[in-house]
């Protein structure tokens, strides 16, 4: 399997991605969840959940479908308020303010923690305009600065140098991979803090996938990146920790090296080795 | 290893039946073709008598004059001058008063109204609305506007009453037209940061223009050929100058057209012809409008 992947990695003439870095426990946490529940109605979604995030890295969250990974992480950036109908309790505390608090408004913490799809979903604009979204509602009028900042988010997202001659272009007319590369782009361009993922590379093809795998390398220098994947592959290339959520609750929360060679728990051994999920 | 179940050796249809069977399925056929295909001749035929009989009675009374006289006993003499500016200045009160009111309330359903019972008893209801009958309108703005509000027979009385009139046809096609931004794009808004208000402006209203314009444009050619809430307000018909303003009486082409119709003369009838033709181009233009942006702007997602 890793064979392959390095296959179609030459072939798509990509550079090898470089291993995580040794992990230094020291590094401040970003987020800490602490004793997280969360109610969809009546259904028990999220089930006190106990979860670190720490910064510039990337932590994944894995786990079989309904496990609660993309609830968990919409809490993140509270894209569950959008939903009717949810409770939470416990608390996310973060850089030392708790988000679920009535005070912290939904509006400056997404500025703060930025989201990326599962579906690429740009604007029906020009690729400009998608980019120059996040900070024209946040009030910059000055075309220079615009400029400034589309460049730079554009190459942050390693796609400037496909799009520089085509900047009018509706972003729709890209390929998928593209895409997603420009939503990644459109989130870099408020300068956010956090980056969540919610399955960003589901709706690609491989080739795409590896381009968006190197990119989130390459972002953790600079961002804390919570990505959700079902692709446990993808986790143990990328991630530096990895949570594995099962009906709601966190079962395990580990470095990603030692969670996928010597879990603690039968179920995260099940769920690694495809005996379900 | 086989996953399906081995097939019986004798197939269950039997072929010569199925073969005996097909003559009858084919015949069936063409007979349900030359049904459909009647049913549309029927109403080809109607629309053609219609027209030709407006167009050989109309088109000789067609002249500028027509169009510079005021309404008279004399059918030679008279013309559309009063109804077809009294039908602008109508149009002048109606699109405005309707499709704020109606944009707005489709926004605030879609947008804002949280998803309960009440709120869809309300929408429902809505729909429903659309479906009274204009001649009902006319009365709740005879009691609302001509009498309560005091405003008579005027323009702004009159417009007011159609804008009710048109009212759920434009929310119920915008709520379409909003409800057909995919709720990606919305998220994606949210997700960086953008209040409720800077997301409707700047991503979902520009994706539902094409539809809240086509909607609304379709109930304003509605609004333009009613002529029940006009006869209930009491709009005169015989009006010898031009509305100043959206207090003044006025009178209006389908009003017009009423009024000439049923007069004993033929040469009125042939006027009213032709009144019909300046109204059916006005309907014509706008509908065309409407099919004109709905085919710019589709397949946009």
């Amino acid at each position: 399997m890793v064979q392959m992947i390095e296959r179609t990695r030459e072939r798509a003439g990509l550079k090898a991605i470089s291993r995580p870095p040794e992990l230094a426990d020291a590094r401040p946490l970003v987020f800490d969840t602490k004793r997280l529940n969360l109610w969809y109605g009546n259904h028990h979604a999220l089930k006190n959940i106990d979860l670190p995030i720490r910064e510039n890295e990337v932590t994944a969250i894995i786990g079989p479908s309904g496990c609660g990974k993309s609830t968990y992480i919409k809490t993140l950036n509270r894209m569950v308020d959008l939903i009717g109908g949810v409770r939470t309790s416990g608390e996310i505390i973060y850089r030392g303010r708790n988000i679920l608090d009535r005070g912290f408004s939904p509006e400056e913490l997404r500025t703060r923690v930025g989201m990326v799809f599962q579906k690429p979903n740009p604007f029906p604009k020009s690729i400009y305009d998608n980019v120059a979204y996040g900070p024209r509602i946040h009030g910059i009028r000055s075309k220079k600065l615009l400029d400034e900042i589309v460049e730079k988010s554009l190459r942050g997202a390693a796609i400037w140098e496909e799009v520089k001659d085509r900047l009018k272009a509706n972003a729709c007319s890209l390929s998928g991979g593209q895409q997603q590369r420009i939503c990644i782009a459109r989130a870099l361009a408020v300068e956010p803090d956090v980056i969540l993922m919610d399955e960003p590379t589901s709706a690609l093809d491989p080739i795409s996938t590896l381009r968006v795998e190197e990119l989130v390398q390459e972002l953790r220098d600079d961002y804390s990146i919570v990505i959700v994947t079902h692709n446990m592959q993808q986790a143990g290339r990328i991630s530096g920790r990895t949570a594995f959520f099962l009906n709601g609750e966190v079962i395990e929360y580990d470095e990603t090296g030692k969670m996928f060679s010597n879990p603690e728990d039968k179920r995260t051994e099940d769920y690694i080795s495809g005996r379900f999920g | 290893m086989r996953i399906t179940e081995r097939q019986p050796v004798r197939p269950l249809m039997d072929p010569e039946a199925v073969e005996g069977r097909m003559k009858a399925r084919k015949a069936a056929d063409r007979l349900f073709r030359m049904l459909f295909l009647t049913s549309t001749l029927l109403v080809l035929m109607v629309l053609g008598v219609l027209f030709y009989r407006i167009l050989s009675q109309g088109l000789g009374n067609l002249t500028p004059a027509f169009f510079e006289n005021f309404a008279s006993r004399m059918p030679e003499k008279a013309g559309i001058r009063a109804a077809l500016t009294g039908s602008l200045w109508l149009m002048a009160v109606v699109a405005p008063v309707s499709m704020i009111l109606g944009v707005g309330t489709a926004v605030y359903l879609e947008e804002y109204a949280k998803k309960n019972r009440l709120n869809d008893w309300v929408r429902m209801n809505i729909s429903n609305l659309a479906g009274v009958p204009s001649v009902v309108f006319g009365l709740l703005g005879l009691t609302v506007f001509a009498r309560a509000l005091a405003l008579g027979n005027s323009i702004l009385a009159a417009g007011l009453t159609m804008s009710l009139l048109i009212l759920p046809v434009i929310i119920v096609a915008s709520q379409e037209a909003i409800r057909a931004v995919p709720r990606d794009l919305r998220e994606a808004s949210f997700g960086m940061g953008a209040t409720k208000w800077q997301t409707i402006v700047r991503v979902v209203l520009p994706g539902a223009v094409p539809g809240i314009l086509t909607g609304s444009i379709l109930a304003l050619s509605r609004a333009i050929g009613e002529t029940a809430p006009l006869i209930v307000l009491g709009v005169p018909v015989i009006i010898q100058f031009l509305p100043a303003g959206v207090l003044d009486t006025f009178t209006a082409l389908p009003m017009q057209i009423y009024d000439w119709a049923k007069r004993p003369q033929a040469a009125f009838q042939e006027v009213a012809s032709a009144g019909i033709i300046v109204l059916l181009i006005l309907l014509l233009a706008m509908n065309s409008a409407a099919v004109l942006i709905r085919n710019k702007f589709r397949n946009r997602y």
